[in-house]
């Protein structure tokens, strides 16, 4: 059963073949039986049974919507009603989030079982999740290679199945690069798409949440779940999201790709590119049209990446401060000296060279 | 551009993290050299190049003058390392 997709289980949920609590605690023991791999920060069993059992409840009276009663894991980055919200960092490492992210408040609705937080880069800063406080993430394909980051728990629940499904945010890749590592689905949605609300900002012009999965199919159906336009989330778009699903057997045929040929020049290493064109002729085959492009100033992004990125992480993080909630040094001699002596504390070196980056920039 | 140990000081101090000696060390070194990586901009012309906002066509909006939060006082003040009377608690600012 902890094989099948959430598609799969959607419906062996509906035909009662399964309950909720059955699925939520074989997955509960799977990611105890790897534990090792590191990929959850946080778990309640208690409260994600406590879910299930009102999942089960809702199938039972034919209230069920395609996510009720699925297990699904929340990137550690979601303030979760009562669950610990850390992202990944010293500095929240007692914080009890006091209320639902909207992206958490849409699974609720829809009847999902929250299964665990995951783990990942500190504030979403990195890309191997080695920056993460409470510590680095195997790679369940190779447990000496990184799962990629900052979504690197997430990708690494998806692909050992210690999830069907799970959660992610992508500032500059923290999705589709752990996806992409890990051999699962991600997708960056457009900005605007999925509500920002309760997610823990890093860089807010750029952020944005998304689903991490098995499947094309799955990611659609959690995108239905999450999109939406959000009065709380001053850059979200209004505009209704369609049904993501409803594309998903629609031919390929006549497509146009766009191959940019600055991605498949200089630095790509062999396997990577055997892969990519592996995948470019499996595109053919199907009818597509690929065609080759140029995006010329492509080799300025990440220079453009580490003014803008960090400038608005300096800004966003000015808010842990050790005076309202999460770490606070424990001896300091004045107000200033408190800030200065709880941040060094709090922040790990990642993090501590962004915020300084960003400093300087603005 | 380099950055020396005096400029990194001045920029912990503004983004109120104290630093180690080693950290200051590493910080001026790894600062400098990110700063190098954004200097490959200067070399873009970007004349006639209209600045971009935002790629969406996209507006902040208003939202009505009207109470949606309720009031969860005791709820916030639960999870804040020091509190009193219902306020939050910091040392002295004011002698």
């Amino acid at each position: 059963m902890l094989e099948k997709t959430v598609a799969e289980l959607s419906a062996a949920l509906k035909a009662k073949k399964v309950s909720s609590v059955e699925l939520t605690q074989g997955y509960l023991d799977r990611i105890n039986r790897y534990k090792d791999l590191n990929a959850f920060i946080s778990l309640d069993p208690g409260r994600s049974l406590e879910q299930a059992k009102a999942a089960d409840e809702r199938i039972a009276k034919g209230r069920a919507g395609p996510l009720t009663g699925v297990p699904i894991a929340q990137k550690d980055i979601f303030c979760a009603d009562g669950w610990r919200t850390t992202c990944g960092s010293k500095m929240l490492s007692n914080f009890v989030a006091p209320y639902n992210a909207t992206v958490i408040e849409k699974f609720n609705a829809a009847g999902a079982v929250t299964l665990g937080k995951t783990n990942m880069d500190e504030f979403a800063m990195g890309s191997s999740n080695e920056t993460s406080y409470y510590g680095a993430v195997q790679n369940p394909w190779d447990v000496k290679a990184v799962p990629g980051g900052s979504s690197g728990g997430s990708a690494v629940a998806v692909a050992a199945r210690l999830a069907p499904a799970a959660t992610g945010t992508d500032t500059g890749g923290s999705i589709r690069q752990p996806a992409a590592l890990c051999g699962i689905t991600g997708i960056k949605p457009s900005y605007g798409r999925v509500s920002r609300y309760g997610m823990i900002a890093f860089a807010s012009s750029l952020d944005q949440g998304g689903p991490m999965t098995r499947s094309a199919e799955d990611a659609a159906l959690l995108l239905n779940a999450m999109c939406g336009f959000d009065l709380r989330d001053s850059t979200s778009v209004d505009q209704p999201a369609p049904d993501f699903t409803a594309g998903l057997n629609n031919s390929i045929k006549g497509l146009r790709i766009g191959l940019p040929k600055e991605y498949l020049g200089a630095g790509l290493s062999a396997d990577v590119a055997r892969a990519v064109e592996a995948a470019i002729d499996e595109y053919k085959k199907l009818g597509a049209q690929v065609v080759e492009v140029s995006l010329p100033n492509s080799q300025l992004a990440i220079p453009c990446y580490y003014v803008l990125a960090p400038a608005e992480a300096s800004s966003n993080l000015a808010r842990f401060d050790g005076v309202r909630y999460g770490h606070r040094a424990p001896e300091y001699k004045d107000l200033t000296d408190m800030y200065c002596k709880t941040r060094a504390q709090g922040f790990g070196a990642e993090v501590k060279r962004r915020i300084l980056i960003g400093t300087y920039v603005l | 551009m380099a950055l020396d140990r005096k400029d990194v000081i001045k920029i912990a101090h503004l983004a109120r993290l104290d630093l180690t000696s080693a950290e200051v060390a590493a910080t001026t070194s790894s600062l400098s050299r990110i700063l190098g990586l954004i200097e490959q901009m200067n070399a873009v012309d970007t004349k006639g190049v209209a600045p971009m906002a935002h790629p969406q066509d996209a507006a902040l909006r208003l939202r009505d003058d009207r109470v949606t939060e309720p009031d969860q006082r005791d709820k916030f003040l639960k999870i804040a390392p020091a509190t009193e009377a219902g306020l939050y608690l910091v040392p002295k600012v004011i002698e």
